[in-house]
């Protein structure tokens, strides 16, 4: 068997792919080892012992910080950006697939909220809160500030979804006697639902580790990224590692559970 | 099972913007029959399925199918049944769902429906693949199964939308047959719509040619390929020469006319204005090698190819004004007197095979 000799275009790709990966999971590797410190171990290597005992300071009351308060504000905040993303994407995907006055003036005024600095909007909102006299909340001002982020990104992706739908399977649908609404239900969404799954499972993400755009719009309680930002300047423990490496794993598990959903329905479909 | 439906189609019109894609067509397909709708892509075929079926609004005039106005009605309420081009099986539901969706529709109980719809499968003899989905059969197998997903609703006419444009050569010979039988042994009326004469020739008993959102010609098929309307009747059938002239006058009840830079020419006909324009067709197989009969049943031009093909020869011919006439000639007569690309050959016809074409008026 010959090879092709590999041309200098393939190493010097080669070497970049190396960085990016060496970029992207050697700090993480390096706070995952660190957060296994021993007990009286520092915030650097080398490890001093091994344990899990900042695991277990975890869910002990700290000094600063509140870790289970802002983790659970986070996912709820999460869960709440994800339905409403999933919903408004579908219903905008839908809507667009018409053509009506002005489609694409909204469009871009929609979309053009992915350019605007994170860090400005969440000041605008901030200050637009004070102003009027409300109180900014992770659960308003923080969930309008996410929801500037996820649903252009949303309504993309059903840009996309749609482009793709051949309107022949709505018709087939109608020649067969279904309503609007029983095309929709048994044809469309069924059809679609990976993607929606996708959407959703995106709008969670990004609403979850959402930094700036809940810096000024999250009011007293801190979502987690805030908390964990908080905490490396007051925090000398390993913990924070231990925290680390516990919302990675969560996030994994996420994006896991999701793909394990998708396989499943999947696979059922295929058994029915 | 069902019964058939004439249907009736009355200065029907469709505009889009500022496009008009069917012009004020009138058509009468009666009962039971198998009619093609034929033409160049953009001719409106589509529009005026789309419009039977009830996928598209008419701008003006009306869709009758049997005794009933349906101009108003929605598609599943016409007594119709739609077959899609690119068959639109439901991709996330198993052939048995898919051919019992109309009856899921309805609220029939699943037993019920699963049952009917074996029963359909059965007759399209997919009844094996029951179970499976639609990405995992064959294009032919797809075909079958939409088409059981169409007549489990028990339709009076089934209306097809290029049905065999997505099968292989060998494959659309084969569902063509099959698609006849159907038509025959369920005895419903098939509006069929394709851009391929021979596809229409095979299986119409009423080809309907349409060009620029009008219908040409609406005849037997032997009628259209003996007898085209028009021009771009023969010229869409093909197998024909059309040749345009000017009338010149008349002799022995023969239109005379002449071809512009050369021939005068002769066909079977009456009562042209002189000055008026002409087109008459010739089938290039009624074409010989030899001296005309009469004045005007021929001419002489270089033969630009020769092309052997078999059981036939086909020869291309200019001179006279007449550019790439057509001969087709039996190999037996063709090589007892060959021809050489560059030589003159004089052509003729006989006074019956020239045709008069007409035109619509615009």
């Amino acid at each position: 068997m010959s090879h092709d000799k590999r041309t200098l275009e393939f190493y010097v790709l080669a070497a970049f792919f190396a960085l990016f990966v060496l970029f992207l999971y050697g700090p993480l590797s390096a706070i995952l080892i660190l957060s296994f410190q021993g007990e009286n171990g520092g915030l650097t290597f080398p490890l001093n012992g091994v344990s899990l005992h900042w695991f277990a300071n975890l869910f002990e009351r700290q000094a600063v910080g509140d870790f289970g308060g802002s983790f659970k504000r986070s996912f709820i905040l999460g869960l709440m950006v994800m339905i409403v993303t999933v919903g408004v994407s579908l219903l905008a995907g839908l809507a667009f697939r018409q053509k009506f006055r002005g489609a694409t003036a909204l469009f871009y005024l929609a979309v053009a909220s992915l350019v605007v600095p994170s860090i400005i909007i969440s000041l605008g909102i901030g200050v637009v809160f004070q102003q009027i006299g409300l109180r900014p909340a992770w659960y308003t001002s923080a969930f309008g500030a996410h929801l500037t982020w996820t649903l252009p990104f949303g309504v993309l992706i059903m840009f996309a979804v749609f482009n793709r739908f051949s309107p022949a399977y709505e018709e087939a649908a109608r020649d067969l006697g279904a309503t609007s609404w029983q095309t929709f239900a048994h044809v469309v969404l069924p059809m679609i639902a990976p993607s929606l799954i996708g959407v959703g499972l995106f709008g969670f993400t990004l609403s979850y580790d959402e930094f700036a755009r809940t810096l000024m719009t999250s009011g007293t309680f801190n979502t987690l990224p805030l908390e964990i930002y908080g905490m490396t300047t007051n925090v000398t423990t390993p913990v924070l590692y231990a925290l680390g490496t516990v919302t990675t794993v969560f996030s994994f598990l996420v994006i896991l559970l999701t793909l394990g959903a998708i396989v499943y329905v999947g696979r059922r479909r295929a058994r029915a | 099972m069902s019964k058939a439906a004439e249907i009736d189609i009355v200065s029907v019109s469709k505009i889009y913007g500022a496009t008009t894609a069917v012009e004020d067509i009138s058509l009468k397909i009666p009962a039971g029959t198998y009619c093609c709708l034929l033409g160049p892509s953009g001719c409106g075929k589509t529009s005026t399925l789309r419009m039977i079926a009830g996928h598209e609004s008419l701008s003006s005039g009306d869709v009758r199918l049997g005794n009933t106005v349906v101009t108003d009605l929605p598609p599943a309420r016409r007594g119709t049944a739609m077959m899609f081009q690119s068959y639109a099986l439901f991709p996330h539901l198993d052939l048995i769902d898919n051919v019992a969706f109309s009856l899921k529709m309805k609220g029939v109980g699943k037993e019920e429906r699963r049952a009917k719809a074996l029963v359909m499968l059965k007759l399209m003899q997919m009844e094996a693949y029951a179970g499976r989905r639609p990405s995992q059969l064959s294009g032919g197998q797809q075909q079958r199964v939409a088409l059981a997903r169409a007549l489990i609703t028990d339709p009076e006419a089934l209306l097809l939308d290029e049905p065999l444009s997505a099968l292989d050569p060998f494959l659309k010979i084969r569902m063509r047959a099959e698609l006849k039988k159907l038509q025959t042994s369920l005895g419903i009326t098939f509006v069929h719509v394709t851009h391929s004469q021979e596809e229409a020739m095979a299986l119409a008993d009423l080809i309907v040619v349409m060009n620029d959102g009008r219908i040409e010609q609406a005849a037997h098929p032997r009628v259209v390929f003996e007898r085209p309307a028009t021009a771009f009747v023969a010229r869409f059938m093909g197998d024909h020469n059309v040749v345009s002239g000017r009338v010149s006058g008349s002799r022995d009840g023969m239109v005379v006319f002449d071809v512009p830079g050369g021939a005068s020419l002769a066909a079977s006909g009456q009562g042209r204005a002189i000055g008026e324009p002409i087109d008459i067709a010739i089938r290039t197989d009624h074409v010989r090698i030899g001296d005309p009969p009469a004045t005007g049943l021929g001419f002489t031009g270089i033969a630009s190819n020769v092309e052997y093909r078999g059981s036939t020869v086909k020869l291309s011919v200019n001179g006279a004004g007449i550019e790439d006439f057509t001969v087709i000639v039996d190999d037996t007569s063709f090589f007892a007197k060959p021809v050489a690309v560059g030589d003159a050959v004089p052509i003729a016809w006989d006074p019956e095979d020239a045709i008069v074409l007409g035109r619509l008026d615009s």
